[in-house]
């Protein structure tokens, strides 16, 4: 089987964020540049079963939509293991631009199982999986937290709210998945980071696309207030409180 | 015109979401002077359906579908696709959950709507569609702006509330085509899960120091995380007494949280422990100390016995779960 | 010039951040508390190819360059000393003197699986009465035709318990003086080598250090490194390169104190406000982060110039002085910042000041290095 991890350049989880140009674009000044957590997880359980089963797995391929900068991401991607990069020579716009690009170039190519990350740690999307799928006409299965090849047939378990569920899925597919898919990720090793070097990492120009959405203006959260003291008599207070206004219970 | 809405239940009974979902899309389709259908998915009697009308919904759309009994992405999409061809629908509204996260996406494309996940609030405009979202994981919000006619949104739970607003509402029997090539993909099995949450994925966490006095009152900081579906954590003294096990340690040399509550409970909260903490989204603090460290870092803070305050916290949270 | 580093650089810096950050430093406080060697973490260090990151490929190396390994030292001594030293021994001494002056079949024998990381070194060149001053060993290494005798004592041995190989130093023909010195490569299973108890360290307790006892241990002729009498060139021309591991595991002492300072000083409040905003407090933090960054360019200047294969022993010299030094410092200024909290064993930063006590006197004190910058001058 052929699996396509597609991933995400993200911002260093302990960036401070800070935004320019009047609050209209994020501030990339100093930022180190990650894979997607999310998308991290989706490689890592790829790598660990291409290990476990060298022959059920042919090939990990990982793609990502971005400009010549987010090389380093895709080289790290390579490092830890995948077998080939592609960068598609865009900037991700919006999760829609994304995906038609991503659409684009996958279905010229066969990929049995194509994996991303729920979300990214940037835009918080949800969107770039289940757009691309619907793009490809694939059937996608989100929230996967459980994934396996056993005997050429694909195992998967996705959340739901309140419990979990096996689902079975023909391939090609599209897998989104969520935390708990694969343990920590890995860290490269000298040998991998100097296979990284001769793998290789090709760049398709990328297609006219159009946008649907777009990040106009950014706000930072109000700095933390004053603890809010709730009178010991009236416990019933808080509770309220948790609910209706922090609106976390 | 209409603004559509996705409603969830569970075993035939409406989910607290789909109120809030309907309260939500009631209050825009005010402003836009358009009504709100709401559509269900799954076998719900009419008195059921009708409590949608309660908050808002003028129509609602029942479909009862024996290929829709569990998820199915592709055909979940197409019976939504269909409504808001049928309905005319400007606006589409979705819970940012599992089943939205799931569906909006996809919709989002068979639509070539703009998409929004994860909404804090009412738009701000709507020439164009200009809604407010969380971004960088929380460290900011972003005003997002959706440029095609048709805009579809995931609210985040519990962001609005439920508001009631009752209407006369109308229930429609609607029956969808469903192609058998988008019946790909097949629920084997359903595994509810209750027990133990992990506790650095715990969204919730009740921790308690030694405030506590003993080990024997750790009763009241369970039955509280358990209905909170929480998990438990301690202070640093209270795992070197013994009193709890040492993986609930949370603190600079423990566990590092960052829940979207931190409830703690009889505990100081020595710069150590804050250091563990200071990720939580809110902190409240429960001490009987007023110049303890813990309320600088409170969002909320009860000055007062802890042992007092949990068990009336217990009932005033069974209170709310009851509604 | 150019400051920046390249993105493999980048990438194995990452690497052992997250290695020490995920993997040392969760039990670092309780390994140095009983002195317990980290066997599991030493492991996967192996398995990630950082015991030989610098070694030729074709000796199954990780083939990177020495600001490559800068980087890597700084980040893996920022959390944990005792797995720094042990990195440092495999990477400059041993495995680098093997590939530098060994033959072939040396090579191909004992230093693929040093550079791959499935055996460990150690380097014995230290003696009772004979620390800094390499000339004057007493281990002897008798000449019987086919092989040499080994008798004698090494003391401060890192990594003496964990290596398999052990490069030693000993006297062939004392009358030769110096010139009379050979570098053997011994297995540490060999007949007649017994070990001393692991030492009771102030800092970097979880390093295996012992004193190793050779009784009349044969080692075959084919084992020793380079000509007859090559053996304090050799020890001499390793230490050069040694001291850069040793210059950037200071520095990440160092580093390391200065990162949880500065963390602490904007979190800890007094007198109203966080103790960052105190003069004293900032400008103690201004003038540790000014020294650290004068240590690294130090380093990262040895290392450049032994990437380009110019003369470094200078470099290397003022690399190690400076940064044992100024860790000594920047650790003791780090546990003022953090006041009673930093006489604690959980704030780390007590243990980063014991450990930067050791950079100033192994691998040569900061009196010897000063001995070799001096000299330079002159010529």
């Amino acid at each position: 089987m052929k699996i396509l991890v597609c991933i995400s350049n993200v911002p260093d989880t302990t960036t401070k964020i800070k935004f320019t140009d009047n609050n209209t674009a994020f501030d990339q000044a100093g930022v180190q540049w990650i894979i997607n957590p999310w998308d991290e997880l989706a490689l890592t359980r790829a790598l660990d079963i291409k290990d476990a089963q060298a022959g059920m797995v042919e090939e990990i391929t990982v793609i990502n939509v971005g400009l010549a900068a987010t090389e380093p991401t895709i080289r790290k991607a390579l490092a830890i293991g995948a077998d080939k990069g592609i960068r598609i020579n865009a900037e991700p716009k919006d999760a829609f631009t994304v995906a038609s690009q991503l659409a684009d170039v996958i279905s010229k190519e066969s990929f049995d199982i194509i994996l991303c990350g729920i979300e990214s740690s940037d835009s918080n999307g949800n969107n770039v999986g289940g757009m691309l799928s619907e793009l490809l006409d694939m059937p996608s299965v989100s929230s996967v937290s459980h994934f396996d090849i056993k005997d050429g047939k694909v195992e998967l378990k996705r959340e739901i709210d309140g419990g979990q569920e096996t689902v079975s899925t023909p391939i090609p597919f599209v897998g989104i998945v969520q935390k708990g898919i694969a343990k920590e990720p890995r860290i490269p090793s000298m040998r991998g980071i100097m296979g990284a070097r001769t793998k290789p990492l090709q760049v398709i120009e990328a297609i006219q696309t159009e946008t649907l959405t777009e990040f106009a203006t950014y706000d930072l959260p109000k700095p933390k207030a004053a603890c809010k003291k709730i009178d010991p008599d009236n416990v019933k207070e808080l509770v309220q409180l948790l609910h209706n206004e922090a609106k976390v219970i | 015109m209409s603004v559509l809405v996705y409603t969830e239940n569970w075993d035939g009974k409406f989910k607290k979401l789909s109120f809030e979902l309907v309260s939500f899309a009631c209050e825009i389709a005010k402003t836009l002077n358009t009504n709100v259908v709401a559509l269900s998915i799954g076998k719900v009697n009419d008195d059921e359906l009708n409590k949608l009308g309660t908050y808002g919904a003028s129509k609602i759309l029942n479909v009862q579908n024996e290929n829709l009994i569990n998820l199915n992405n592709q055909a979940y999409t197409s019976v939504l696709a269909q409504a808001a061809a049928k309905e005319g629908a400007t606006l589409i509204v979705f819970a940012h959950n599992n089943t939205g996260k799931a569906i909006a996406p996809r919709l989002s494309v068979r639509l070539k709507a703009g998409l929004a996940t994860g909404v804090l609030a009412l738009p701000s405009n709507f020439q164009p569609f200009t809604i407010a979202k969380k971004v960088f994981t929380a460290k900011a919000i972003a005003n997002v702006v959706i440029k095609t006619p048709v805009s579809i949104v995931t609210l985040l739970q519990n962001a609005f509330g439920v508001f009631e607003t009752p209407v006369a509402a109308s229930i429609e029997a609607f029956n969808p085509e469903i192609k058998d090539n988008e019946l790909k993909t097949e629920v084997k099995d359903v595994n509810k899960v209750s027990g133990k949450i992990l506790l650095t994925d715990a969204e919730i966490v009740v921790s308690g120091g030694r405030g506590m006095k003993g080990p024997e009152n750790w009763g009241s900081i369970e039955e509280l995380a358990t209905l909170l579906g929480a998990g438990t954590a301690c202070s640093r003294p209270v795992s070197d007494e013994g009193w709890r096990p040492h993986e609930e340690h949370t603190g600079q040399t423990g566990k590092i949280l960052a829940p979207n509550l931190y409830i703690a409970c009889g505990i100081s909260g020595a710069i150590q422990h804050l250091g563990g903490i200071s990720g939580s989204k809110c902190i409240v603090a429960i001490n009987k100390d007023p110049d303890a460290p813990i309320f600088e870092a409170a969002d909320y803070g009860i000055v007062g016995d802890v042992l007092k305050v949990l068990p009336e916290m217990i009932t005033a949270v069974k209170e709310l779960k009851g509604n | 010039m150019n400051f920046e580093f390249t993105e493999e650089q980048k990438m194995i810096q990452q690497a052992a951040k997250d290695f020490a950050e995920r993997e040392l430093l969760q039990d670092v406080i309780e390994r140095d508390e009983k002195s317990e060697f980290a066997t599991e973490h030493v492991k996967k260090l192996a398995e990630l190819g950082f015991l030989g990151m610098m070694t030729d490929p074709k000796y199954d190396g990780g083939g990177m360059d020495t600001i490559s390994y800068v980087l890597a030292m700084e980040e893996i001594s920022k959390i944990d000393s005792s797995v720094a030293v042990l990195m440092s021994v495999c990477n400059s001494l041993v495995i680098w003197g093997i590939e530098t002056y060994g033959n072939e079949e040396q090579k191909q024998k004992f230093l693929r699986p040093l550079a791959s990381g499935q055996k460990i070194g150690a380097f014995l060149l230290s003696e009772p009465e004979a620390g800094s001053d390499a000339t004057s060993q007493r281990t002897t290494a008798e000449d019987k035709g086919d092989h040499y005798l080994l008798n004698g004592t090494k003391n401060w041995i890192t990594n003496a318990n964990s290596a398999s190989t052990y490069i030693v130093i000993a006297q062939t023909n004392p009358e030769k003086k110096h010139k009379g010195i050979n570098a053997l490569i011994v297995d540490k299973n060999s007949a007649g080598i017994t070990l001393g108890p692991h030492e009771n360290k102030m800092g970097m307790r979880s390093s295996d250090t012992h004193s190793v006892m050779f009784n009349d241990v044969k080692v075959p002729k084919e084992n020793r490194i380079g000509e007859d009498g090559f053996g304090f060139p050799f020890a001499m021309k390793t230490l050069e390169g040694g001291r850069i591991g040793i210059a950037s595991q200071a520095l990440g002492i160092a580093s390391g104190a200065f990162e949880r300072a500065l963390k602490y000083s904007m979190e800890r409040k007094a007198f109203g406000t966080e103790i960052f905003n105190h003069q004293s407090v900032a400008f103690k933090l201004s003038d540790m982060a000014v020294k650290i960054e004068n240590g690294r360019n130090l380093c990262l200047k040895a290392a450049w110039l032994k990437d380009q294969h110019l003369p470094y022993g200078t470099a290397s010299a003022m690399a190690k002085q400076y940064c044992a030094d100024m860790a000594m410092e920047v650790t003791t200024e780090a546990v003022q910042i953090f006041g009673g909290y930093g006489y604690v064993r959980e704030y780390h930063v007590e243990r980063l000041m014991r450990e930067a006590k050791l950079t100033q006197i192994y691998e040569g004190t900061s009196e010897v290095q000063k001995i070799v910058i001096s000299r330079s001058l002159l010529k």
